[in-house]
């Protein structure tokens, strides 16, 4: 509909600006964006918060932009994670749609295959979730402004060895991101003075957690980190916590924000109060740039649906662009694109401040470490305290060959 | 029994069969319509060519699907089982230095192949519903194994690194898709040679024989068992070979490639066209990745009801799929003729 629309409407503008006979030097700049995202099938959830923040960002800012040129948005579904369908719609948007830059992606695989696409047609590429650690390094043309797993869940291990917690308990989901999760804490935890007692790797889907919460109890350990994926695996392990007493028991759980997602804080209920989490955002953050951020989605969607992570990485990767077309008038070249954004930062990001490093083109931002609390009668993760300016320490860990 | 009597009507008869038999392999001009509309693309969407390299892949892959259900009669929801395997081979060649694409394509074959064999010496002694469960199960282990093995395979992050040199050493993959274009061509239509030939042999026929009477195959003293192992370890490789060109041109795998989503799409994908037709992948995959395309670029969040009420349309209206309804409209014709 919308595409057939906007089809419509540049039929009609074609044809009016030929009756009026403008001339072309009035004419505008389009800056097209391709972005990739996941509009159907089971996983489609992140995209369609990753879009909203997209469009939000657009909506909220066209009036900003140099007079004569416009921002057209144009969205592929890659279905899930399916690089093969991925990479072939990163090549289309660019040889039949010419667009300016691409973004969005939700899969790590996608963007990997779609890396060699932005290379060879030099046209940047702003991943706005896709968190594989090594993943900025398969383009030149690649900035990200998300997250990696390593990224959140290191200052997760670095806040747990503070406490004075000593012996760790790690237990993720058995697939790549889990063992990044994995190896975030326990190399933070272990770095600040602590042990792990084991290391767990749950298959997934899996229907029972009570075993594994268990066994955590039978360890006795100070602290456990868990991770797995959001949604209905998150909270039963938080209700087989409960049910098992860990808590008096005298162990922590700790985990990230794709566990405690804020939008699925009101389907976690009670279990979710008094956990710790190390995140990027939290909508429930008091940063006045996060009140303008919220008030604009609210009056643009309704109440309805709840902004997490996923939409604040669309909205700063537009910010991104768009700072880009300013800065140039919207006349700019790849290279010349990718000079803006890979030094690009700002202080209102609704995540509070955030900077492209211009060594590895990924995001530096502020960790935060939440607490699941009820406020004004609803679960939020408030913040209590800030990691500042953390970058991958995976990429430090291992520099590029 | 009066064999020295003479019988005309039965000698015609005889001879119309022997016809029969002989014109049955040779080429009809239809059968060269695919190739022709094939090189016809090329020409006249050089825009599409990405979307045209990855149908030509998958009615490879459709071709092998249904040299098994459609000829063997083996019911399979785990054909990407092989796919997978010939995608992660030649990917984890390409990302370890063998970057040559044909050769990528003859090592994921002979793997796919062998997986096929092995496999199929396992799963091949049952039949119905325990043999459809197996095939499943030997998807899903292959899959949990990729899962696992992350420093072969990657994991969910995919096998990344994959470094393809040109094709013959000439042809480098293009943004266009030109090369990946011609490529997959070549490839589909030396398996479109090799799966006509194996059918329309007396090895072929024989498949048909078991899917329509096994128990009189084995009266008549036919090797079932190893006629079916064959047939299945050659569309296995053939899947092979369909994986490792959509490896090849994506220089990226990742764990859909084994997905038990792929084995029953591709099924739905030739049974759209006809099962059992040779050519029923042929009109079945590019009707269904096209009209997935245009659905999808038109409205890119409610496509897959348009491709749905295609598919009801078509099996409520269409029994033998698109081809089978063109068969049954020229049957009319000649009817009423």
């Amino acid at each position: 509909m919308t595409t057939n629309a906007k089809f419509h409407g540049a039929l009609a503008g074609a044809l009016l600006s030929l009756v009026l006979l403008v001339p072309p030097a009035l004419a505008q700049t389009e800056i097209k964006i391709g972005v990739i995202s996941t509009l159907s099938g089971p996983t489609s959830q992140p995209g369609d918060e990753m879009n909203k923040g997209i469009d939000l960002y657009v909506k909220e800012h066209t009036k900003d932009l140099p007079a004569g040129v416009k921002v057209t948005l144009i969205y592929r579904d890659d279905t899930g994670a399916n690089p093969d369908v991925a990479k072939r719609l990163a090549q289309e948007l660019v040889t039949r749609e010419h667009v300016n830059f691409l973004a969005g992606v939700v899969w790590s695989p996608n963007a990997a295959a779609i890396a060699p696409v932005a290379t060879e047609a030099k046209i940047p590429f702003i991943i706005m979730n896709a968190a594989g650690a090594p993943i900025t390094r398969l383009s030149p043309y690649i900035i990200r402004t998300s997250f990696t797993l390593w990224l959140v869940a290191s200052p997760i291990g670095q806040w747990a060895a503070k406490q004075g917690w000593k012996k760790g308990y790690s237990a993720v989901s058995d697939y790549a991101p889990g063992y990044d999760a994995e190896g975030g804490f326990t190399t933070a935890f272990t770095k600040g003075g602590g042990t792990m007692v084991d290391k767990v790797r749950i298959p997934f889907p899996t229907p029972d957690y009570v075993p594994y919460i268990q066994k955590i109890k039978d360890s006795k350990p100070d602290v456990a980190f868990i991770f797995v994926p959001a949604g209905k695996d998150a909270t039963a392990v938080m209700k087989a916590w409960n049910d098992l007493g860990l808590k008096q028991a005298g162990v922590t759980l700790v985990t990230t924000q794709d566990v405690m997602l804020d939008e699925e804080l009101p389907n976690m209920g009670k279990v979710a109060e008094g956990i710790v989490s190390a995140g990027t955002y939290s909508n429930a953050a008091t940063r006045a740039s996060n009140q303008i951020f919220i008030n604009a989605w609210q009056s643009a969607y309704g109440a309805g649906p709840i902004p997490d992570f996923m939409s604040v990485q669309g909205w700063d990767g537009m910010h991104a662009i768009f700072d880009v077309i300013k800065q140039t008038g919207g006349k700019f070249d790849g290279e010349q694109a990718m000079k803006i954004l890979s030094n690009w930062k700002t202080d209102d990001s609704p995540r509070g401040p955030l900077a492209i490093d211009p060594a590895t083109r990924d995001v530096i931002e502020n960790v935060y470490i939440r607490r699941g609390e009820m406020v004004n009668g609803k679960l939020a993760n408030v913040e209590f305290d800030t990691i500042p300016n953390v970058k991958d320490p995976w990429k430090e860990a291992n520099p590029p060959k | 029994m009066t064999i020295s009597r003479p019988e005309p009507s039965r000698g015609a008869g005889a001879k119309s069969a022997i016809e029969v038999f002989a014109r049955r392999h040779r080429l009809r001009p239809m059968e060269l319509l695919p190739w022709v509309i094939a090189i016809g693309v090329y020409f006249v969407f050089p825009d599409y060519l990405a979307l045209g390299a990855q149908v030509l892949a998958t009615t490879l892959f459709g071709l092998s699907a249904d040299l098994v259900l459609g000829y063997a009669g083996i019911v399979t929801l785990g054909h990407a089982a092989f796919y997978g395997m010939g995608a992660y081979t030649a990917g984890y060649l390409a990302a370890h230095g063998v970057g040559a694409p044909v050769v990528g394509l003859v090592a994921a074959a002979a793997v796919a192949g062998l997986a096929g064999l092995l496999s199929g010496l396992v799963i091949l002694r049952t039949q119905g519903l325990t043999l459809l469960m197996l095939t499943l199960v030997v998807c899903v282990m292959l899959q949990e194994a990729a899962n696992k093995l992350t420093s072969i395979t990657g994991g969910t992050d995919g096998l990344q690194g994959m470094e393809v040199s040109p094709v013959l050493g000439y042809f480098r993959f293009d943004l266009y898709g030109n090369t990946a274009y011609w490529y997959a061509l070549a490839v589909l239509f030396l398996g479109w040679v090799f799966a006509r030939t194996l059918v329309y042999s007396s090895f072929g026929r024989s498949l048909t024989g078991i899917r329509e009477n096994v128990t009189r195959m084995h009266a008549i003293g036919t090797p079932v068992f190893s006629r079916l192992l064959i047939v299945y370890t050659i569309s296995a490789a053939m899947a092979g070979v369909a994986g490792a060109l959509i490896a090849e041109t994506t220089q990226l795998v990742a764990l859909n490639v084994l997905s038990v989503d792929l084995s029953g799409t591709i099924l739905v994908m030739i049974i759209l066209g006809g099962v059992g037709r040779l050519y029923g992948a042929f009109v079945g995959v590019p009707l269904y990745m096209i009209a997935q395309d245009r659905f999808s670029t038109i409205d890119p969040v409610y496509w897959y009801f348009w491709i749905g009420l295609l598919l009801v349309l078509i099996v409520s209206f269409a029994r033998g799929g698109v081809l089978g309804l063109i068969d049954a409209l020229l049957r009319r014709l000649r009817g009423s003729r």
